[in-house]
């Protein structure tokens, strides 16, 4: 069963509006049984101070990831914890989260990684819901469990792991780094007002363009309109829209969220986003690195 | 085991996250979270008297006094920092009162016995070591002077 996309004009101008839900919209729909509305956040235990009536969460360290590899969880794992949230193939997946929406706009890419067909973002997350006084709870659903099948996860379209980023690299293909200036010339080896996260170099990929995160997103949490997207991705970064893009931050939440806008909101068929980031690329043995100033090193 | 004891009701504390499957954890850290004490009015007004910890993923301020051989610990951080305001609710729990000895000597690795590693990713683990360190630096600083 298909839930009609939100109509609101702000979205009709995206690529893809159907894949972004306003706050009002989302108001209209909780009692929807079509719908499942999900939490992920950075603070893992905000869920459970508060979240919007119905919702449920979402773990992204825990419930995302497998526990002993690096990697997401697999097929089995994915329908499993789809079921325990009462998500069936066809429902409607609506992801909201805190901090601009970083998790819960990883989390969509997860799904969208198990090709989930419809999984939606709340523009403006917690912030803006919370803004507007919206209603919340501390009760926490339990859902029926749904039948979800076991899919395969799909790595091939929206995901990069090294090898592909490095022979990218040499290509000379585009990349955009949306960390911190800081960051990306190699000052800082994490985010402002983060700690450290253990990478041993610091700098970016080789040909990377520096595109904070940030730069997409307006003050209350929400995406900046089409017309301001296009300017500073397609104008003046100068992505086509054949563009073969990787995107990368330190862990992969950041670069999900660009990822969304670039695929979703500005309609760019392949865009991936690299997890793997700089957490792997600082520390990798022999891989270049770049700094203003100064050649790449080893050479590409 | 065998791990050395730890001061005030650290050890107790540890021993209740023990065991727990990971739900009831973080519903055991949103407890210490809820039960913090607010900041005091003489520090809530003037927050510059309060030393940040950067390595924090929020903003959040430490005091400490230390009054006839008892510590104080004083900490502020914002509600939406409910993982950081459990970390320091712990601390407050688990030390405020105890001597400046015995707050020194809770070891580095104090975050690890708290068994949260399958709970809250490592980047915030490595959040209540910083805050710790300032602490113990604090204590430090006012035993020495009131030696």
């Amino acid at each position: 069963m298909t839930v009609a996309p939100d109509t609101a004009e702000k979205l009709q101008g995206y690529a893809h509006p159907e894949r972004l839900v306003t706050t009002d919209w989302l108001a209209a729909h909780l009692d929807d049984p079509n719908v499942v509305v999900a939490e992920s956040d950075e603070d893992v235990l905000l869920y459970a101070t508060g979240h919007i009536p119905g919702a449920v969460k979402v773990d992204w360290h825990t419930d995302l990831n497998d526990p002993v590899a690096r990697d997401y969880v697999d097929a089995e794992g994915f329908a499993r914890l789809m079921s325990e949230k009462g998500v069936s193939r066809d429902t409607t997946l609506v992801f909201y989260g805190d901090n601009f929406n970083w998790w819960a706009a990883y989390a969509l890419w997860v799904a969208s990684l198990f090709g989930h067909p419809d999984v939606r973002l709340l523009d403006g997350g917690r912030q803006k819901w919370l803004a507007e006084g919206r209603e919340t709870t501390t009760e926490v659903p339990s859902p029926a469990p749904a039948d979800y099948p076991v899919v395969e996860r799909d790595d091939s379209e929206i995901r990069a792991f090294r090898d592909r980023v490095l022979a990218h690299a040499r290509a000379g293909g585009r990349l955009v780094d949306v960390r911190s200036p800081g960051e990306y010339s190699g000052e800082l080896l994490h985010m402002p007002d983060y700690p450290q996260e253990g990478a041993l170099r610091g700098g970016h990929i080789p040909g990377a363009s520096n595109v904070p995160w940030k730069t997409a997103a307006n003050d209350d949490g929400t995406f900046k309109d089409a017309a301001d997207l296009r300017r500073i991705y397609l104008d003046d970064l100068g992505l086509g829209a054949g563009a073969d893009v990787i995107a990368y931050c330190r862990i992969g939440e950041r670069s999900s969220h660009t990822w969304f806008v670039l695929t979703h909101l500005l309609g760019l068929g392949n865009v991936r986003n690299y997890d793997g980031s700089w957490v792997e690329w600082g520390n990798a043995v022999g891989v270049p690195i770049e700094r203003p100033g100064q050649p790449v090193r080893p050479p590409l | 085991m065998g791990a050395d004891p730890l001061p005030g009701r650290l050890d107790e504390i540890v021993e209740e996250f023990a065991d727990l499957p990971r739900d009831l954890k973080l519903e055991l850290l949103l407890d210490y979270a809820n039960g913090l004490p607010r900041l005091p009015e003489r520090y809530a007004a003037n927050r510059d008297s309060l030393e940040q910890v950067h390595e924090c993923q929020t903003p959040f301020f430490v005091a400490t006094e230390l009054e006839d051989g008892h510590v104080h610990l004083h900490f502020d951080a914002p509600d939406e920092a409910p993982t950081t305001r459990g970390f320091a609710g712990i601390l407050h729990a688990g030390l405020d009162g105890t001597s400046p000895e015995d707050v020194l000597g809770v070891p580095a690795d104090f975050s690890a016995r708290l068994g949260l590693n399958d709970a809250v990713s490592p980047l915030r683990l490595r959040g209540i070591a910083a805050i710790l360190g300032v602490v113990q630096r604090q204590v430090r600083a006012r035993a020495a002077a009131g030696a």
